[in-house]
């Protein structure tokens, strides 16, 4: 089977900002794998490095900060599964030839991304001149082509962005993402500031994408009620690691990480019984210094005399479940803590 | 009958947009909305999309936006009438919390001096030690440690912390009537709990909330009352869990069949059609509903008349500004 090979393929990610009191680790060892066609979700509180992680995966980091180590292997040639890039080595041009045709992104707060000056029309066509010179009419079809998609109609590309509501702008800015019918779009936060009606309909179109243009979705939000609506399987990230992935049903139905069920018992839900939810005591730690051993032990209520100690390894309890917990791990001994 | 601790009465905001350009432009934020908080603690949210109206609604009952007519009334009292003395006693029992935590602070001053100016301006302690012990005592109230608090910076806080701390002011007022506009939007999932059970323990204290807000699922985890605006109009009252398990006005149906389910095994089952997003310029019109241009069960009575505010169903604890709800315009009737 060509499609056994992941899309992208994350070992090791360390995206690190350097500044006079020392390293802030923002992303510290991430691994991770997208398949095709598929949605992933990135969930995890402010500061957990969601954000980070998808700006490193499009090579985005600007000094102070670097990519430290690791490879996001990046296989978009459907004729040659095989063939893969390496995104944290390419350079410069090469990157620029990769985004928006293979590699697009959907920037946080992404209605304020447009160019206030130009005609969306405009602006989606130098999009295109970049990477497939074509023909007028040629053009214009696709960008007639990919407004439909998500619901807008041709003729607001005559329209300047002050002139759209906070959802079209979103929906343009979709549609400007799939312009090139990339093999991976990356989503960040793309509905945070929108009512929920506008959230559905936005939602739905990436929904969209999935099922009928055969794309692959990186789709990060803090919030997991969203999560829960629209991703395939699902990372939930603390303090720039991964401490749970699995499909959207394991994470949801039986969650294993402590970080993971408080995160999910924190959330109200509508309707059903009112019982009183719990937060997570504490405060989230600084990327300056994480705490030894477990980054979640200081927060945790299953917190073990090893959590202290050691880093917990990753362990995988079932094809593709992963989680990153002492209590999984049976060679550790919990009360020592030595491997 | 008890005296109503707020009552808002017929309550309309209009702002004047005297454009160097474009001529004269009103806008009418909030459109004649009545509601009463009764003496009981008592908490009620305000829904809607953004331009509702909601936080408008929410700057005149704090007396910081003038009305163009209707009152609000707080203890029987209305504000348009208040003097210096007044303000100063209502600012005291009532207490805003505002959005933005990043905005509500002086960058230049410690976290101390929000909490001290207002002991002093309040006279809330006799001496130097029992306002410490106040100040203590209020910030274990809303869960912070003093020691990690007292003598920091804004800047040193996190969005969670300072939310709190604004809390911890309302806190040491012992107020009546706190009004959040927005309070947990810009904090993180896992201290929205925490800050949402701080109100319902303020309420079990006797302090009443008006809690604003565009979240349905914090809006029903708080319980109460409910109130959903559209475009500056109050179109849906009642009790929480009637509203939101058997919403009545189609605009509320259409609100809180959007929130995600948070369950994968109930996902929205098909596509909504375009009615749902609202694209359309609005305009005012006395002579029609609200959301006519949007609503699925329009009428013919709808883009005419105004639906005037019923009791909806068999619940007298809902009502709702639909003309579905009218016997002689229900489509069963016709």
């Amino acid at each position: 089977m060509t499609d056994a090979r992941p899309l992208l393929t994350i070992e090791d990610m360390r995206i690190h900002y350097d500044s006079v009191r020392g390293s802030y680790k923002v992303v510290d060892g991430v691994d991770i794998e997208v398949h095709r066609n598929e949605i992933f979700g990135l969930a995890g509180e402010s500061g957990c490095g969601k954000s980070t992680l998808v700006e490193g995966i499009l090579r985005l980091i600007e000094p102070p900060g670097h990519i430290r180590s690791g490879t996001a292997l990046f296989r978009p040639f459907p004729e040659d599964p095989e063939r893969s890039l390496d995104l944290v080595q390419l350079d410069y041009h090469a990157m620029r030839e990769i985004r928006w045709k293979h590699l697009s992104y959907i920037p946080q707060g992404s209605m304020n991304s447009l160019n206030p000056v130009m005609r969306i029309r405009d602006q989606m066509t130098d999009v295109v001149m970049h990477h497939e010179p074509g023909g007028q009419d040629e053009v214009s079809r696709n960008i007639a082509a990919a407004l439909e998609m998500v619901g807008l109609p041709e003729s607001l590309g005559a329209l300047y962005p002050h002139e759209l509501s906070g959802g079209m702008k979103q929906r343009v800015c979709i549609a400007m993402a799939m312009l090139l019918q990339p093999a991976l779009v990356m989503a960040d936060e793309p509905t945070t500031a929108l009512d929920v009606n506008v959230q559905r309909a936005v939602l739905e179109t990436i929904a969209h994408l999935r099922d009928q243009m055969g794309a692959t979705v990186i789709f990060v939000s803090h919030d997991l009620a969203v999560h829960a609506e629209l991703v395939d399987r699902m990372a939930i990230m603390y303090a720039g690691v991964v401490m749970e992935l699995g499909t959207v049903y394991e994470i949801f139905d039986n969650p294993q990480h402590p970080y993971t069920k408080r995160l999910i018992h924190s959330i109200p839900a509508l309707g059903g019984p009112r019982e009183r939810l719990e937060s997570i005591p504490g405060m989230a730690p600084s990327p300056l210094a994480w705490p030894e051993g477990c980054r979640f032990h200081p927060r945790c209520p299953d917190a073990m005399p090893a959590c202290s100690t050691t880093t917990p390894r990753t362990i995988e309890l079932d094809t593709g479940r992963k989680v990153t917990c002492h209590l999984f791990d049976p060679d550790i001994d919990l009360e020592q803590g030595s491997a | 009958m008890s005296e109503a601790l707020l009552a808002v009465d017929r309550l309309s905001v209009v702002f004047r947009d005297t454009g160097l350009f474009q001529g004269n432009k009103t806008t009418v934020a909030v459109d004649d909305v009545s509601f009463e908080l009764p003496s009981e603690p008592t908490l009620v949210t305000i829904v809607g999309e953004s331009g509702s109206g909601k936080s408008t609604l929410a700057r005149t009952i704090l007396g910081l936006q003038r009305s163009a007519s209707g009152t609000v009334r707080y203890r029987n009292r209305d504000l348009s009438g208040f003097r210096g003395a007044d303000w100063h006693a209502f600012r005291r029992e009532v207490q805003p919390v505002f959005q933005d935590p990043y905005a509500t602070y002086n960058p230049f001053y410690r976290i101390d001096r929000v909490l001290k100016v207002l002991v002093r301006k309040f006279a809330l302690a006799s001496n130097d030690s029992d306002a410490e012990a106040l100040i203590e005592d209020a910030l274990r109230a809303v869960d912070l440690r003093p020691q990690d608090v007292l003598g920091r910076y804004p800047h040193q806080l996190s969005g969670g912390e300072r939310q709190r701390v604004m809390l911890a002011r309302v806190y040491m007022m012992k107020p009546k009537l706190i009004v959040a506009d927005e309070p947990i939007s810009m904090i993180d999932a896992a201290l929205r709990a925490l800050f949402l059970n701080i109100l319902l323990d303020f309420r079990d204290q006797g302090i009443s909330s008006i809690f604003i807000t565009h979240n349905l699922a914090t809006a029903y985890y708080l319980g109460g009352r409910i109130m959903v605006m559209c475009r500056g109009r109050m179109i849906e009252y009642g009790d929480m869990d009637q509203v939101v398990l058997h919403p009545s006005h189609p605009y509320t149906q259409l609100l809180i069949d959007s929130v995600p389910s948070h369950n994968p095994h109930h996902r929205w089952q098909e596509e909504r059609s375009e009615y749902a997003v609202d694209a359309s310029e609005f305009v005012f019109s006395e002579q029609a509903c609200v959301f006519e241009a949007r609503c699925p069960h329009a009428m013919d009575i709808c883009h005419h008349q105004r639906p005037p505010f019923v009791t909806a169903a068999t619940k007298a604890s809902q009502q709702s500004a639909c003309f579905l709800y009218h016997d002689e315009y229900r489509p069963d009737q016709a």
